[in-house]
């Protein structure tokens, strides 16, 4: 196997040559070195046109070979939009090109290159936009023509991760400035973290002479023992108030790719200068190359980029390509130097390659390489974020910093001009300056933190900014020779489209851009921007000051939606009884952050048991809030609608809390502990939200209210004992609890001990409309008793029931579960429970809506059944005004009901409807209409409570 | 991020923290009318400028609090006077 282009070994390359790589490119096999990248290594073997363009399918080559080159996006195995210019080969890749049917070499597409000329800017907005019908059908035609490669949707899902990190200093881009930032930051005894776009760190060093890459090797050994962490083939992807960054880590070892979000207290951007293409007729053959795209393909991995080159040289990079490609024996025929007045007109090609070349000087010269170096882009990407607005310089043909925030600050190309170690030095006294914000900034946030230890010495003065600039070198402004050629290389968007589109009269950078869509592929603008500006200022007949820029977003480089994504950190909450619920064939239920059994099997059957023997449930999710302090009653008061001055100790009391605005926000029964300690409990979903209710009001309202709350939801284990022998199976596990009737009555509370474990809580309340007791135990203890009950209770008929099982049973008793019979509208009016708004109690979180509330129109929470027994209508089944279409109300909750075997719901009803006796219509989600018929009371089940209260 | 200064915790991530929204004082139930309490639960001032904001330091020491932000700049200071405090909605 030959690779045709590779050049003889030489020091400067990067690519080892001991370590061959075999892959395939297009079903082809071919070889590579350790080192190479993708389209480095598909050069070497001889081939040179590595995809279509987007629009009109034209043959594409290199163009930069880096990052941002347009030409280069492949498929690799199932991995589509891969940048060969940037990405490094690895052995067994299977690599194809992307956007071409049935080749690369023959695409039937191209066909659309003919009717070219047709397909001008906002050509497809104009063409399939009506009729608007036809749009399902333009779509599925278009899509066939769409560019990117394939998605396969059997893909494994790779691992990503995520990592916080807070640095003192964080450098974006590792070349010779960035680097020396790095090094003197971390020697002034800063913690750096210095992220590097490509694989290697060195930047423009690593493709220049002997001396450079010396250089480099020498910061990159100093940067290691001042301790900076280095993350090459990664991209500080956005800047955020107050540095906060994301980076892109797609070196990380194990992850597919890690989103690093990192609080900088200072950002030094080093992001280097990206070579500008220039536009003529025929800039898009393949062999136009930039200066920077020939210097790395011979000097780094060793390819041969053509055999006979014409440079348009303007600046030292032409010059050293120039040097470059004599040495890789390349001709150069012609070296067109455009800092006198001759440049570029046109080129001229085969279907393939670069042909000849027509110099302003009306000569033509034969080539299949043409270089060109006109110019810089400053990527000031993460300025722009920081606010800067970067201004254009005509005399040096590029943008510079304007002001940036105290806290990011620029050094080496995209500052200025200089040597080597002008750029070092600049890059020197960046870092000092960063290190020493850095400190100051974090003397700053010391003090700031009351509970921090005390500040070591005096702040530290924030040092100035006093380095002294980089020059700026004089450069000729070339952007378009006197002929039109491709602006943006991604959306085949030609100078030509740019005139018309101004023309049409999208003449503001910010509406070119949308309209044309150029700089929105996936060079993100890196290359074209600053020529589509220019061609913009042409049009318009102004500067590239008078025209302005576009503002560059985040992310500075694309980030995968996997790495966004990342690890999930959501916790899971169980409780400590959760072992026993996996042996013993739970089916688990995720409620909030909580897994909790659903039921054991059959929950008809976990009904029907409590209701005949004694069943017992883990209700830990229950909020539980301890409330300590003489003023409880005051906060009690205040937050629930009804009265709480009088609840003895030993009693329990139910309570509904309303927000500022009426509306139902959760309810739960609180116990009077002692003279001053109350237990409060809250529904599950409202657990954090209640307790951060409690607080806001202590805090901000009543600060003077002597009150502490501590949250208790997963210190105390929580399990409900109901059923017929209840009372027989708790007095087995009891110690000092007298259960007997008259003395532990319902809606009491006592304190004692449960199966010899101290310090339990036994309420007698019921959800479930039983004779029942829940237990409050800590909850290293939960199992324990969990156990002992199911032991004790054996001859009882004790069984466990879940969540769906409380829930049939509550809805036999006709308790509403906040939430689920009222919504985010529901004012407590709804609830049914008038009695326990006491609108003649002083100020309380929603008396004055409520007040409002009940002089007003408000649907009422009733209990239906069905005519048909055996129908069950679906939760949010709507409610209709008999003969007619008109909503009056909805199924809030329905089920089957296990005792009555028969459907029983909840329902909202407007007022009118909500007579007992009423018939109502209920709309199944089948379209079909059924009867139902409201009951006198919320309870199907036992209405007097006789059960409840034997 | 903005970093947000608690005044027990100092300068933290707003994701550590809970946004209680623009701060304005509770009328007195008894006596607001419906106009006045309804301004207070639903409207907002908006202002290009000094706004006085609720916080709460839900992830960290569970202080509310309230601070200055500047909608336009994003600048963020502590108040000038402790202020009463209101508990939002
Ligand atoms: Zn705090």
């Amino acid at each position: 196997m030959i690779m045709s282009n590779r050049l003889p070994e030489s020091s400067s390359e990067v690519v080892d040559r001991s370590k061959p790589i075999r892959f395939d490119w297009n079903g082809k096999k071919m070889k590579g070195f350790e080192g190479d990248t993708i389209a480095s290594a598909i050069l070497a073997n001889g081939d040179h046109i590595l995809s279509r363009s987007l629009k009109y399918h034209r043959p594409r080559g290199v163009l930069t070979h880096d990052f941002w080159d347009p030409n280069l996006m492949v498929q690799v195995g199932d991995e589509p939009n891969v940048r060969a210019g940037h990405r490094r080969l690895e052995a067994g890749m299977k690599i194809s090109a992307q956007n071409v049917w049935p080749s690369l070499k023959f695409d039937a597409k191209a066909a659309n290159g003919i009717a070219g000329r047709f397909l001008t800017a906002g050509f497809y907005y104009k063409t399939f936009m009506k009729p608007a019908r036809l749009w399902p059908v333009y779509e599925k035609v278009l899509a066939r023509f769409a560019p990117g490669g394939e998605v396969d949707l059997n893909t494994p899902h790779g691992y990503h991760d995520k990592r916080y990190a807070h640095p003192d200093v964080v450098v974006a881009g590792a070349g010779p400035a960035g680097l020396a930032a790095a090094i003197a930051a971390a020697q002034c005894g800063a913690s750096v973290l210095l992220v590097e776009h490509e694989y290697e760190v060195g930047g423009h060093l690593l493709w220049g002479t002997d001396d450079d890459r010396a250089a480099a090797a020498t910061l990159l050994a100093q940067a290691a023992a001042a301790g900076v962490e280095i993350l090459t083939n990664s991209t500080v992807t956005g800047r955020y108030e107050d540095n906060w960054l994301g980076i892109a880590q797609r070196s990380h070892p194990i992850a597919v790719e890690r989103l690093i979000k990192a609080r900088a207290k200072v950002l030094v951007v080093a992001a280097g200068l990206i070579e500008r293409p220039y536009v003529f007729q025929g800039n898009d053959l393949p062999g136009v190359m930039t200066s920077g795209a020939v210097s790395r393909l011979i000097n780094m991995y060793g390819v041969k980029p053509g055999k006979c080159a014409v440079v348009l040289a303007a600046n030292e990079s032409g010059d050293q390509a120039v040097e470059d490609l004599k040495r890789a024996d390349v001709e150069v025929a012609r070296v067109v130097d455009a800092r006198g007045s001759t440049t570029v007109n046109c080129a001229k090609g085969s279907r393939t390659r670069i042909k000849s070349v027509e110099v302003s000087d009306g000569s033509s010269i034969d080539c299949d390489l043409l270089v060109t170096a006109v110019g810089w882009t400053a990527p000031t990407s993460l300025l722009n974020m920081s606010g800067d607005r970067p201004v254009y310089d005509a005399a040096a043909a590029r943008f510079f910093p304007n002001s940036p925030p105290d806290n990011v600050l620029a050094t080496g190309g995209i500052t200025g001009d200089g040597s080597r170690d002008e750029l070092i030095a600049h890059g020197r006294a960046t870092g000092e300056l960063a290190a020493g914000r850095a400190n100051a900034a974090r003397h700053r946030i010391q003090a700031a933190t009351a509970s921090a230890a005390a500040v070591a010495g005096d702040e530290p003065e924030y040092p100035s900014d006093n380095r002294a600039p980089l020059t700026r070198a004089d450069h000729p402004e070339l952007h378009r020779s006197s002929t039109h050629g491709l602006v943006d290389y991604s959306e085949d968007i030609s100078s030509k489209d740019l005139f018309g589109a101004a023309a049409e009269g999208f003449d503001s950078v910010e509406l070119l851009k949308r309209f044309t869509t150029a700089t929105m592929g996936p060079s993100q603008g890196k290359l074209e921007t600053v020529n589509t500006v220019a061609i913009l200022a042409e049009a318009r007949a102004e500067t590239i000051e008078q025209v302005g820029t576009t503002v560059w977003r985040p992310p500075y480089a694309p980030i995968s939606l996997g790495a966004l994504g990342g690890r999930v950190f959501e916790p899971v909450r169980v409780s400590s009884i959760h072992p026993w619920h996996e042996a013993n064939g739970y089916t688990p239920i995720l409620a909030g952050q909580w897994v909790r059994p659903e039921h054991y099997g059959d929950p008809h059957a976990e009904v029907r048991n409590t209701r005949t023997n004694v069943g017992i449930t883990d209700v830990t999710p229950l909020g539980k809030l301890d409330l300590q302090g003489p003023d409880v009653p005051k906060l009690l008061s205040q937050l629930y609608t009804n009265k709480w001055m009088k609840l003895p100790v030993g009693g329990v009391r139910y309570g509904i809390m309303c927000a500022e605005d009426g509306v139902v926000l959760d309810d739960g029964v609180t116990a009077r502990l002692g003279e001053d300690h109350y237990l409060m409990t809250t529904t599950s979903s409202g657990a954090g939200g209640v307790w951060n209710w409690v607080e806001n009001w202590l805090q901000t309202e009543h600060p003077e209210w002597q009150v502490h709350v501590t949250p208790l939801t997963t210190g105390l284990t929580s399990i409900n004992i109901a059923g017929p022998n209840s009372r027989k199976l708790l007095s087995r596990l009891v110690d000092c609890i007298d259960l007997g009737p008259g003395a532990f009555e319902y809606m009491q509370v006592r304190t004692g001990t449960i199966a010899e474990v101290d310090n339990c809580i036994v309420w007698r309340i019921g959800f479930t409309g039983e004779l029942s007791y829940e237990i409050h135990v800590p909850s290293g203890h939960g199992l324990h008793v969990w156990n002992a009950l199911l032991e004790q209770g054996e001859d009882l008929g004790v069984a466990p029931f879940g969540l769906e099982a409380q829930r049939i049973m509550r809805l036999e008793k006709g308790h509403f579960i906040v939430g689920q019979d009222t919504d985010g509208l529901s004012k407590a009016p709804t609830t049914g429970m008038i009695s326990l708004l006491k609108l003649d109690k002083d100020d309380w979180a929603g008396k004055t809506e409520v007040a409002w509330a009940l002089e007003d129109d408000y649907p009422v929470i009733v209990a239906v059944q069905p005519t048909d027994p055996k129908i069950v209508p679906e939760e949010a089944c709507q409610i209709l005004r008999d003969g007619t279409r008109e909503i009056v109300g909805r199924i809030t909750s329905s089920r089957h009901s296990p005792t009555l075997e028969r459907s029983v719901c909840l329902a909202q009803v407007s007022r009118e409807f909500a007579v007992a006796g009423t018939t109502l219509t209920v709309l199944l989600a089948n379209g079909e209409r059924i009867n139902a018929r409201v009951m006198e009371h919320h309870a199907h089940f036992d209405p007097e409570g006789e059960r409840l209260r034997g | 991020m903005l970093l947000v200064p608690c005044p027990n915790c100092g300068p933290r991530n707003a994701t550590d923290m809970n946004y209680r929204g623009e701060a304005h004082s509770r009328p007195d139930p008894d006596a607001a009318t419906k106009e006045e309490w309804r301004t207070y639960l639903y409207l907002r001032d908006n202002p290009s400028g000094w706004l006085r904001e609720n916080w709460y330091c839900s992830s960290g020491c569970r202080r509310h609090f309230q601070l200055e932000r500047h909608t336009l700049t994003g600048e963020l200071r502590n108040p000038p006077l402790p202020g009463r405090k209101t508990a939002g909605a």
